[in-house]
This record gives structure tokens, sequence and C-alpha cells, in this order.
């Protein structure tokens, strides 16, 4: 049952992850997932410590971590990679601080042994949200890409946009870190929107291939564990890889 | 109030970064009116089109009596490079518009419908234009604001940007604001023009307030100066 249940997460999640990231990829954001992922750290160190769901650890972490980014950015003037880096570092170094030794691999690569059936309802609902939020935003956001004036004249409020984007962004991380770890979350976003645009002619087949590949990675990955033993965030970004190499050879 | 006037700009001023770059312009544009804005570059016409979109804060007056507007930026400010694969009918569908009306768009600006497949970007720049002219067109707007259509475009694809702006002008009773810094097409196509150098230098019909004398102020230096007689 956990092993379904667990496909059901993966699938659905994976889906949500890849549809965002090929918006973050046009964007040219789709690391940014990776320090935010590093910032749930502290969090999840905290929820294994104190036994209570990661996600809900991670969650206000990654909301934390983008407010001092924006803080920093706003003060500083500095590139946002620059104090992402700053900021992630720092949440890094916290997390080995205090997290015990036997709880530092599944906070870093992700543990899908205990999933109950209220946690999978939780994060459908909640990759139903990330979809349908991004696809809300996702057309404005792209033409904003070509011009940011047609976009507005379009009647896109990119402050509405951005608040949705980044939460979009902060659910994902937050529910990506239960199945990929703090470490690895970034390839969620990555990998199947990089492979959909190596492989799409179109908006629309490289949108919904970002989706299916994500969520057909976390099938696979999800079994690779059940069939092996490995752990499943490893495996899953194993499988989008190798969809990645695959695309290369279909690139169009 | 006249019943056919569709925009009517009070005493604006803009402010950026604590520099004026717009002062105390007033003017009007009526149904179906073409008005060149004019000037020297840093004059600040991109800047007024783009007040009167709202796009930037501004104080004065500018009231529309149209919610029907459509805008095209100069060609040069497109990201062309590094997009996602989206091809031109999906940039069309930003609009929301059934493919019919993009086939028949199409058709009007004198596009291949195949374009219509293509990656964004990857047409030359003459189609490239083309196809933001039916792009601006496409949801029937009452009025274009169009900054700069022919920049970085050959005279022959020049007056065939113009030529078709003319016929959609004739045909779709367009209101037209238009900056460019060709003088033949205020001569040819301007029902008003609108100098500016920040403020306002001269304003009202082409015939009347272009002069040898005012394009020195405009431009400031000398401008040779061939008054058309046909129109």
């Amino acid at each position: 049952m956990e092993f379904i249940l667990a496909l059901i997460m993966g699938a659905s999640l994976g889906g949500a992850a890849g549809y965002l990231g090929t918006l973050m990829l046009s964007q040219r954001m789709a690391l940014v997932a990776g320090p935010l992922g590093h910032l749930t750290l502290p969090g999840i160190a905290l929820a294994l410590i104190l036994g209570f769901d990661v996600s809900l650890g991670a969650f206000p972490f990654v909301i934390l971590g983008i407010i001092f980014i924006w803080l920093f950015e706003m003060r500083t003037g500095l590139p946002m990679e620059a104090v992402t880096a700053v900021v992630f570092a720092a949440g890094v170094a916290i997390t080995f601080l205090f997290l015990p030794e036997e709880k530092a691999v599944p906070a870093l690569i992700g543990d899908i042994s205990q999933i109950t059936f209220l946690a999978t309802i939780i994060v459908i609902l909640l990759s139903l949200i990330i979809f349908f939020m991004t696809r809300k935003i996702y057309s404005k956001m792209i033409l904003a890409g070509i011009s940011e004036d047609l976009a507005k004249v379009q009647g896109a409020n990119f402050r509405k946009y951005n608040l949705m984007y980044l939460l979009g962004i902060a659910l994902t991380v937050a529910l990506g870190v239960r199945i990929m770890g703090g470490l690895m979350t970034a390839a969620l976003v990555a990998i199947p929107a990089s492979t959909a645009r190596n492989m799409s002619k179109s908006l629309t087949q490289y949108s919904y291939g970002g989706l299916i590949l994500g969520s057909l990675a976390c099938i696979l990955g999800i079994s690779g564990f059940r069939v092996t033993g490995l752990p499943a965030g490893p495996l899953i970004v194993l499988v989008g890889t190798f969809f990645f190499l695959v695309s290369l050879g279909l690139k169009r | 109030m006249e019943n056919d006037l569709i925009l009517k700009v009070k005493n604006l001023n803009v402010m950026r970064d604590g520099e004026e770059i717009i002062k105390d312009l007033t003017f009007e544009v009526k149904e179906k009116e073409t008005l060149i804005i004019l000037g020297p570059n840093g004059a600040g016409k991109s800047t007024l089109l783009r007040t009167l979109l709202g796009l930037l804060p501004y104080s004065g007056e500018v009231i529309w009596h149209t919610k029907s507007i459509s805008y095209l930026p100069p060609q040069e400010l497109f990201q062309r490079r590094d997009l996602p694969p989206l091809n031109i009918e999906e940039f069309f569908k930003f609009k929301n518009v059934s493919h019919e009306k993009i086939l028949n768009i199409f058709l009007a600006v004198g596009l291949d419908s195949s374009l219509l497949e293509r990656r964004f970007g990857a047409v030359s720049t003459g189609q490239f234009q083309r196809m933001l002219i039916a792009w601006a067109l496409v949801d029937e707007p009452r009025v274009l604001l169009f900054d700069e259509p022919t920049a970085g475009i050959d005279v022959g694809g020049q007056e065939t940007i113009y030529s078709l702006l003319h016929k959609f002008w004739l045909e779709r009773n367009l209101t037209i604001l238009l900056v460019t810094h060709d003088l033949n097409i205020v001569w040819e196509h301007g029902d008003n023009v609108l100098c500016m150098n920040k403020k306002t230098l001269c304003y009202g019909k082409p015939r009347e307030v272009i002069t040898p004398e005012e394009l020195e102020e405009i431009y400031g230096t000398g401008i040779k100066f061939y008054k058309h007689t046909h129109m």
C-alpha cells in the first residue's frame, strides 16, 4: 500500500514540478530550486528530530529563505545568485551543527518509506494547486520574456504573478524534499524541463512534456526503489538524466 | 467634450530617477486621427507612449475614451533568442484569438500561413515586423500605438510597413499614434504632429507647424527640408 501511495504522490508532484520547471527554465531560474532545497535542511532536521512531517518542517524554511534573499538583495543590490549562496550556505551550516548523523541521509536524499494516506492526499491537492497556479501565469510570464511592456499591456499583474510563482516554487521544494531530500530537489524541476526543451517544437509540447517526463521519472524511480531497495531520490534523478541523454539524440 | 475625442492629455509630467523626462505636454487625439510624435533621441517619445499606456507613473491627466488599445514597442526591444520553443501561432494565442482570425490577419499583412508553425524569432526582420503588426491588429483594436516601426528595416521594407499601416487605417478606422524619425511619413500620413524634446516644441497640422526653423529647433542642426506638395 505504501508503495502505491508513494507512486501516486511521486507522479502528481513530479508532474507539477516538471510543468513548473519548464516555466522556471524559461526564466533562467531552474537552478533556484537547488539552493532553496538546501535551505529546507534545518526544517527537515527539526522534523526528523521532533518526529513530524518533513514537508511541514521544510515549508517555513523555504519561505524564510525567500524572504531573506529578497531582503538582502534589496538592501545590498548584490545579484540574486550571490545572496542566495550566502543564505543557503548558512542554512546548510546550521543544519549540520545539530542534525544527528543517522538522520543525515534521509534529510539529504529523501525517504519515501513511511508515506500515509493523508500525506498523499495533501500532496495531490497541493500539486494540483501548483499546476493550476502555474498554468494561470504561464502565458503572461512567457510573453514578458519576449517583452515585459507587451505583457503588461495585455493585463499582466506581475506583483500577483511573482507571488504565485514564488509560492509555487516554495510548495514544490517543500513537498519535493520528502522524495528527493534537501540535496536534489532541483532535479525535479530542472531535468524534465531541459529534456522537454530538447524534444519540443512548441510551447504546448514543452510545458506538458515537462509534466509527463517529471511524472514518469518519479514513477520509474520509485518503482526502481521497490525492485532494488536503493533510495528513490537518486533513482528519480538517474531516470530523469537517462531521459535527458535520450533527448539529446532527438533534439529539434 | 467632442464626441470623436479618443485621447486627452493635459499637463503631463513624467519624472524618472529625479530627472524630468516629459514636461507639461498637452494634446488631444481624435478618432481615426494619425498623430506622429517627432523628436530627437532621448526626447521622451517612447516614454510618452509607455506613459499613455499606464506603464509609468506620471502627474497630469491622461484620459482615454476607449480600452481597445494595442501597442508595439520598437522591434529591437523584443527578445527573440533564448526563448522556450514557442511557435508563432502560440504567440498569437496569448491574445485568446481564434485560428481563423489569425489566418485572416496573416493574409491581410501578406504573410504565408505556414509561418504559424515556425519558431518565434526564426523569421527574417521584415517578416517579424509584419508578424508584429498582425499581432497588434488581430484583436481589432481601435487605437494603435507604434514606436519606431521601421527601425532596422531596409527602405523597401519600410515602405511596405507604412503601406500596411495606411491600409489598416483606411479599412478599420484605426487611430494611430506613431513615433518615427521619418519626415516623409509626417507629410504623407500625419493628420497632426507633436514635436517634442521633453516639452512640446510644436503641435498641429504638419503643413502648418513643420518649418525649417522648427526642425532646427527639434534636432539642433540644419535639416534639409523638402516640403511635399502632394497628399
